[in-house]
């Protein structure tokens, strides 16, 4: 079990390795490193995870012959290893789930730098995981920028180039802002590593220096992550870049990499900033507030929208709404509940986009809602599939997304001001939800108004069904018994804020 | 090839910029015609999504504006609020910098500093860095991959046609290529002992390369820089600096030895790892810069 310490290194340094190979193999072959690499790694995550079980603490592992304040350094308690596991997992099912329409979208010639690009993110999403140095995860968040770009823009439709350059010059400021906030941090404590930053930051609250500088600071980088992860006002990318991604893509773009961020800065609120500063500096106010316009709004541009796809991007906005509702309300149960609704948005989102691409193309190719009509009478698996994953995203006991929601409502129990606008917004949302999630299952069972036979699509029908069902099966077993997950949570939460 | 005249090209562009502005619009449907406002049936066609456009225009800048002016207000404070650059009492003068620049020789080996952090202490966040710029490179290849059919930019085309030469510019590259490539290599060796290394090397041999290709073409170049080439150099080099930090890296966590040794400061086979990660760095970057010229000025390596 000490070999096991070395895990996270070891698939970090695969990933890049394996990238950097793909560029070079025919596009079958970097297809299959790829899924061995996405597996390989959630075996590995999970080896680290069980290690972190029994041992029940948090490793510092040292990339190096320095330990901090000096030098690189990786950090693993419980939560590290479960979203690592959880990210390489979902991006594996990603992979498996949109190679069919994937092999249609990318040209052959190209395919192999697709993979390379899948890569990429994957190092960078477990890097954000396991770092204990904020440039590290700076320099990780450019890989998976650019990466995400990649992954986007490698449909050629016209549009993914103009959504991929929108997309990169909202990430590109997110970026900036979060280097900026690097840049003022460093100037004020003198250290970039996380045990040495929480103390510094704390000791410079306590004393009253800087101020306004420390807070501009934490407001920086979060302001900047939160732009990259699609935060109320800054969430206009979201429809075309998962609207009209290759569904893989969508995926991964709206399952993960928004994800990897939202992780880092819960990393950085309990390591780095500390609840007193982040909460007692009014940001903690700041980013419940656009949390909770951005639950109610996202669901409102959401029911507006007829295409299908850019529907789904938009319920995005709103699901990303209630992470920073609940990193809002309070440090330990909001942020538990924030956690448990990351990691049940990345196992929905996914499915309902690799579900909503095979009912289109049921339907020849159709995005909008109306076009749709019929489309899972055709493909009934798939019509299943996506009428799961919205009744989780609607929050219908059995699912996850109920869970989630229950959480966060708990969590504002226990709050003051903020108890009456979060439950209402809760509401509110929800009744949104079921409306557009509703109208869409609708649509999807209705007796299509044309005689034209849909023709259910015969190919990739085995790997969708794998990924996507697999998807939503787990979706539904840790509904129906999560209370594992939640203990899991709880701990490594504890762990995370106490050592 | 057809000569196509400024004019000519000046109007596909503007062309293009209509297509532009319609992908702009994806929520438009068919049915939303232009309308005349039903008071005045004279009035001049205006189509619905444009107006929204100026609509949106008019408020957009305003608020940005808003927005950013505040942004850099409290910048401002923020910037004047921190310790005076170069202070003595600076928080950023502290342990790490000290042992940096007192013990960095005996640990590292390396006479440049700033070599011994970023290849040693802080090896981890360059390892991260190297791979972004492969992942800048295969995203452009991504994007300008097979695009070589289109028409070239309007600059590329007449450099690269042999009669439209600047003479003064391949006498200068003849001249200038060979010495620009010789000091990038010395940058690249001598990082561990003098300022340099291998990103400012590499750089300097990517710009040695895209003057040569600018002075006497592609062709000559192709003959000892193909694509195969640029692949293997940047897969060795890569998977060189990542299989190289990871025996490190497992060896410094798991306190045991490695086989590199600091050797005496001041020779150029010293400092363990960091001359060879140098020119590993430095053939990455290098590849870097070129692919990026290439690609961009005829859509392959």
């Amino acid at each position: 079990m000490r070999f096991a310490a070395n895990l996270p290194l070891f698939s970090i340094v695969a990933c890049l390795l394996c990238a950097v190979v793909s560029s070079v193999l025919p596009g079958r072959w970097a297809k299959w490193l790829s899924r061995l690499l996405a597996l390989g790694a959630a075996i590995c995550a999970a080896l680290v995870l069980s290690r972190g079980l029994l041992t029940g603490q948090t490793t510092v592992y040292l990339m190096g012959h320095y330990p901090h304040p000096w030098g690189n350094e990786l950090r693993f308690g419980l939560l590290e290893p479960l979203f690592a596991g959880a990210f390489s997992a979902v991006l594996l099912l990603c992979l498996v789930g949109g190679s069919h329409a994937l092999e249609r979208d990318v040209a052959p010639e190209r395919q192999n730098l697709y993979y390379v690009m899948a890569d990429l993110v994957l190092a960078a999403l477990l890097s954000l995981c396991y770092t204990n140095d904020v440039f590290t995860g700076y320099v990780f968040i450019e890989i998976c920028t650019i990466a995400s770009c990649g992954l986007l823009m490698i449909r050629r439709v016209g549009r993914t180039t103009l959504a991929a350059t929108r997309y990169m010059i909202f990430s590109l400021v997110g970026s900036g802002l979060f280097l900026l906030g690097v840049i003022l941090l460093y100037a004020q404590t003198g250290h970039l590593l996380f045990p040495n930053l929480r103390q510094a930051v704390s000791d410079l609250w306590a004393a009253g220096e800087y101020r306004f500088s420390l807070l501009a600071a934490v407001g920086l980088m979060t302001a900047g992550l939160g732009i990259k992860s699609g935060l109320f006002p800054f969430h206009f990318w979201m429809p075309d870049t998962y609207g009209y991604a290759t569904p893989a893509s969508a995926g991964i773009l709206s399952g993960l990499i928004s994800k990897g961020y939202l992780f880092l800065l819960i990393k950085l609120i309990c390591n780095v900033f500390g609840t007193e500063v982040f909460y007692g500096g009014a940001l903690g106010d700041l980013i419940f507030l656009l949390g909770l316009a951005g639950m109610v709004l996202g669901s409102v541009s959401a029911m507006a929208e007829k295409d299908v796809f850019r529907m789904l991007a938009f319920s995005s906005a709103a699901q990303i709404g209630y992470v920073y509702l609940g990193l809002g309300l309070s440090p330990k149960l909001g942020i538990a509940a924030a956690l448990f609704q990351i990691l049940t948005h990345a196992l929905t989102k996914p499915a309902l986009f690799l579900a909503a691409s095979r009912l289109s193309e049921a339907a020849g190719e159709a995005r909008t809602l109306r076009a749709l009509q019929g489309s899972a009478r055709a493909d009934r698996p798939a019509g299943l599939l996506f009428a799961i994953g919205a009744l989780s995203m609607i929050g219908v006991p059995g699912t996850m997304g109920f869970l989630a929601k229950y959480g966060f409502a708990q969590a504002a129990l226990a709050e003051q001001w903020k108890l009456l606008p979060a439950i209402l917004a809760l509401a509110v949302s929800t009744i949104l939800n079921t409306c557009y999630f509703g109208r869409a299952i609708l649509q999807i069972y209705a007796k299509p108004e044309q005689s034209a036979a849909l023709v259910p699509e015969r190919r990739g029908r085995g790997s969708f069904l794998t990924a996507a069902g697999l998807l939503c099966a787990v979706n539904l077993a840790l509904g129906l018994h999560a209370q594992p997950l939640l203990g899991l949570l709880e701990r490594g939460l504890a762990l995370l804020q106490f050592s | 090839m057809k000569k196509t005249s400024l004019f000519d090209r000046l109007r596909q562009w503007d062309a293009a910029s209509f297509d532009l502005t319609d992908a702009l619009r994806p929520d438009q449907t068919p049915d939303e015609r232009p309308r005349r406002p039903a008071w005045n049936p004279e009035a001049p066609v205006e189509p619905v999504a444009r107006r929204q456009e100026k609509r949106f225009f008019r408020l957009y800048p305003i608020l940005a504006a808003l927005l950013l002016a505040a942004l850099a207000f409290c910048l401002l404070i923020a910037v004047l609020g921190l310790p005076a650059f170069g202070a003595e009492d600076a928080p950023a003068h502290n342990e790490v910098m000290q042992r940096y620049l007192v013990r960095g020789l005996t640990e590292t080996g390396a006479v440049n500093a700033v070599a011994g952090v970023i290849l040693d202490y802080r090896a981890f966040d360059t390892l991260g860095e190297s791979h972004v710029l492969f992942t800048a490179v295969v995203a452009v290849m991504i994007l300008l991959l097979g695009t070589a059919g289109e028409p070239p930019a309007p600059h590329g085309e007449r450099l690269s046609a042999k009669e439209d030469r600047d003479p003064v510019l391949t006498c200068t590259a003849r001249v200038l290529v060979p010495i620009i490539l010789l000091f990038g290599i010395y940058v690249i060796l001598n990082g561990h002992l003098g300022p340099g290394g291998g990103f400012s090397g590499g750089a300097i041999l990517g710009g040695g390369l895209i003057l040569f290709v600018i002075g006497r073409g592609f062709a000559p170049l192709e003959r000892y820089l193909s694509l195969r080439v640029f692949r293997t150099v940047t897969l060795l080099g890569l998977c060189f600096y990542s299989l190289a930090k990871c025996y490190s890296f497992y060896c410094g966590a798991n306190h045991l030895e490695t086989i590199f040794t600091t050797g005496t400061p001041g020779d150029v086979l010293s400092a363990g790892l960091i001359l060879p990660l140098n020119i590993a760095v430095g053939i990455v970057v290098t590849c870097t810069m070129y692919g990026f010229y290439s690609m961009f000025r005829r859509g392959r390596i």
